[in-house]
């Protein structure tokens, strides 16, 4: 119990937990209808996108947030392009897009400052990667995700339930599409560093295939996703400083556990 | 007779297209208030553009699409095509049904206890009252077309534009689906614009038909339709 307090002590820790709750709470918020509308691979091809700016920005010497941002949003917007125009070559598109800037990224550390911790931390994620600028951005994303949740709920149901039937009554569903994906590539660029390229996209779905397992309504759904998003996250962060495991796995395992668990209560009521 | 009625949708020499490349052209027809309309024709002779104009989804190349002013700002009852993403989504009947409120011009986030009523209103109209906290997902393929049926009347009161309402449903939930929309046509007054291959049970309900073909585009009243060459050769046909 003392050490689980002493945890606390360590201001590293402290803003991990914060930047972490709140990214775990807007990647579950998004991925649930990221997830129902067939587009769970955007956030892994955005992940792999992030780390190749990463790797660039860190290898010309800029700060990695200004130069990542930018990129991974304009990844988000062309994606979606891509998987709105043509259903069967979306996936393919996806897979091109992340395999490419995963290897940009690769040859671009490689030829100049070679594979070093701070590239291991990109792959799988790095508890002491949070600082101040990521706990302001966290809490700005945090809100905007909150926002959008709350004042376009209905909204966001309808477009993700039925798009051509949203469209009918002049709902503007590219402008929706839009902002979901330009949140998404915030919140994967924020949560990558912590998380790890490799992993950081299990954040937006587990938690919404999860949730649907269990539930029966969309809003129960959503709120079910968040929930145990965060618990997974705090349950995972936890483990990894016990057990001295890196954070993104941990948080992942959690994760799956849930799942599973999830599956069965499912399973059993059906 | 048409006088009296209402005149819901008028296109006046109307060419459609998509990327450049005309599908029908200088179209002619109208849609009054309490017309059931069917559109009928081969695959990939136009109909599902012309359905996209008529929801405002798309321009038409040459002519005009005029439409009432009470169908203005999405007001249209719209029953899409299902798609494959909706047979396993986890909503509630009613989530679905409200969804049909929204529409452009409300600027309002929630929504309104009167919208709610209506709604509850809706789903006791189509018999699927007694579902509304059931999971979408775990309805038969009628029942859900009940509930999106139910969704559309949300929409609108005037106009009901369907798509294909019958495909994948077995015979029984058809003809459950025909005699809806009929009660919906002659009780309600729904004008009704309907795109479908089930020529056979249209005809028994249709009072204009529409057909898109290849070669030229027929539009009239169901028995002119039985009169002309298409109806005839349909006829012939055994159908």
């Amino acid at each position: 119990m003392s050490l689980l307090l002493e945890m606390f002590t360590y201001p590293f820790i402290l803003r991990a937990f914060v930047v972490g709750i709140l990214v775990s709470l807007c990647a579950a918020l998004l991925g649930v209808p990221l997830v129902l509308k067939r587009y769970s691979m955007i956030g892994d091809g955005l992940s792999h996108v992030s780390f190749g700016a990463l790797s660039v920005a860190l290898a010309c010497g800029w700060s990695p947030l200004p130069v990542s941002i930018p990129v991974v949003i304009a990844a988000a917007l062309a994606l979606l392009r891509m998987t709105e125009r043509s259903r069967m070559g979306a996936d393919a598109a996806i897979a091109v897009t992340s395999a490419s800037a995963l290897a940009v990224g690769i040859i671009v550390t490689s030829l100049t400052t070679g594979m070093t911790t701070d590239v291991d931390s990109y792959m799988f994620g790095s508890i002491l990667a949070m600082d101040r600028a990521d706990v302001v951005l966290s809490v700005v994303l945090s809100a905007a995700v909150l926002a959008l949740f709350v004042l376009f709920y209905h909204r966001l149901f309808a477009i993700t339930f039925d798009e051509s039937f949203s469209r009918a009554t002049g709902v503007k569903v590219g402008l929706y599409n839009t902002l979901l994906s330009v949140l998404t590539a915030l919140t994967i660029v924020l949560g990558m560093r912590m998380m790890g390229a490799m992993l950081i996209s299990s954040l937006v779905i587990f938690p919404a295939l999860s949730g649907m397992r269990v539930l029966k309504s969309f809003r129960g759904v959503v709120l079910c996703a968040a929930v145990l998003s965060v618990a997974s996250f705090c349950a995972g962060l936890t483990a990894s400083y016990l057990l001295g495991t890196p954070v993104g796995a941990s948080v992942v395992l959690v994760n799956l556990a849930v799942f599973l668990v999830c599956c069965a209560i499912g399973h059993k009521a059906r | 007779m048409s006088d009296e009625k209402k005149l819901l949708i008028d296109c006046r020499d109307v060419t459609l297209g998509y990327e450049g490349r005309a599908i029908g052209s200088h179209l002619n027809f109208q849609v009054h208030s309490g017309d059931y309309l069917c559109i009928v024709g081969d695959n990939g002779s136009g109909k599902s553009t012309l359905l996209k104009a008529l929801l405002g989804l798309l321009r038409p190349m040459e002519g005009q699409i005029r439409t009432d002013r009470s169908l203005g700002g999405g007001a249209i009852g719209y029953l899409p095509q299902q798609t494959r993403a909706q047979r396993d989504f986890p909503a509630t009947v009613s989530e679905v049904v409200l969804s049909g409120f929204l529409s452009a011009r409300k600027g309002r986030f929630f929504y309104t206890a009167a919208e709610k009523s209506k709604a509850l209103m809706n789903m006791g109209k189509l018999g699927v009252l007694e579902l509304k906290d059931r999971c979408y997902r775990e309805l038969s393929g009628g029942q859900q077309q009940r509930v999106l049926l139910s969704r559309a009347l949300c929409a609108a009161g005037t106009l009901l534009i369907l798509d294909e309402p019958v495909t994948g449903l077995d015979p029984e939930a058809a003809h459950d689906m025909y005699r809806t929309l009929a009660y919906l046509n002659r009780t309600e007054g729904l004008a009704i614009v309907m795109v479908t291959h089930d020529l056979p049970n249209v005809l028994k309900y249709a009072t204009h038909i529409l057909h898109a073909g290849r070669r030229g585009w027929f539009f009239g009243t169901a028995a002119a339709y039985l009169a002309s060459p298409y109806g005839k050769k349909l006829g012939g046909d055994g159908q």
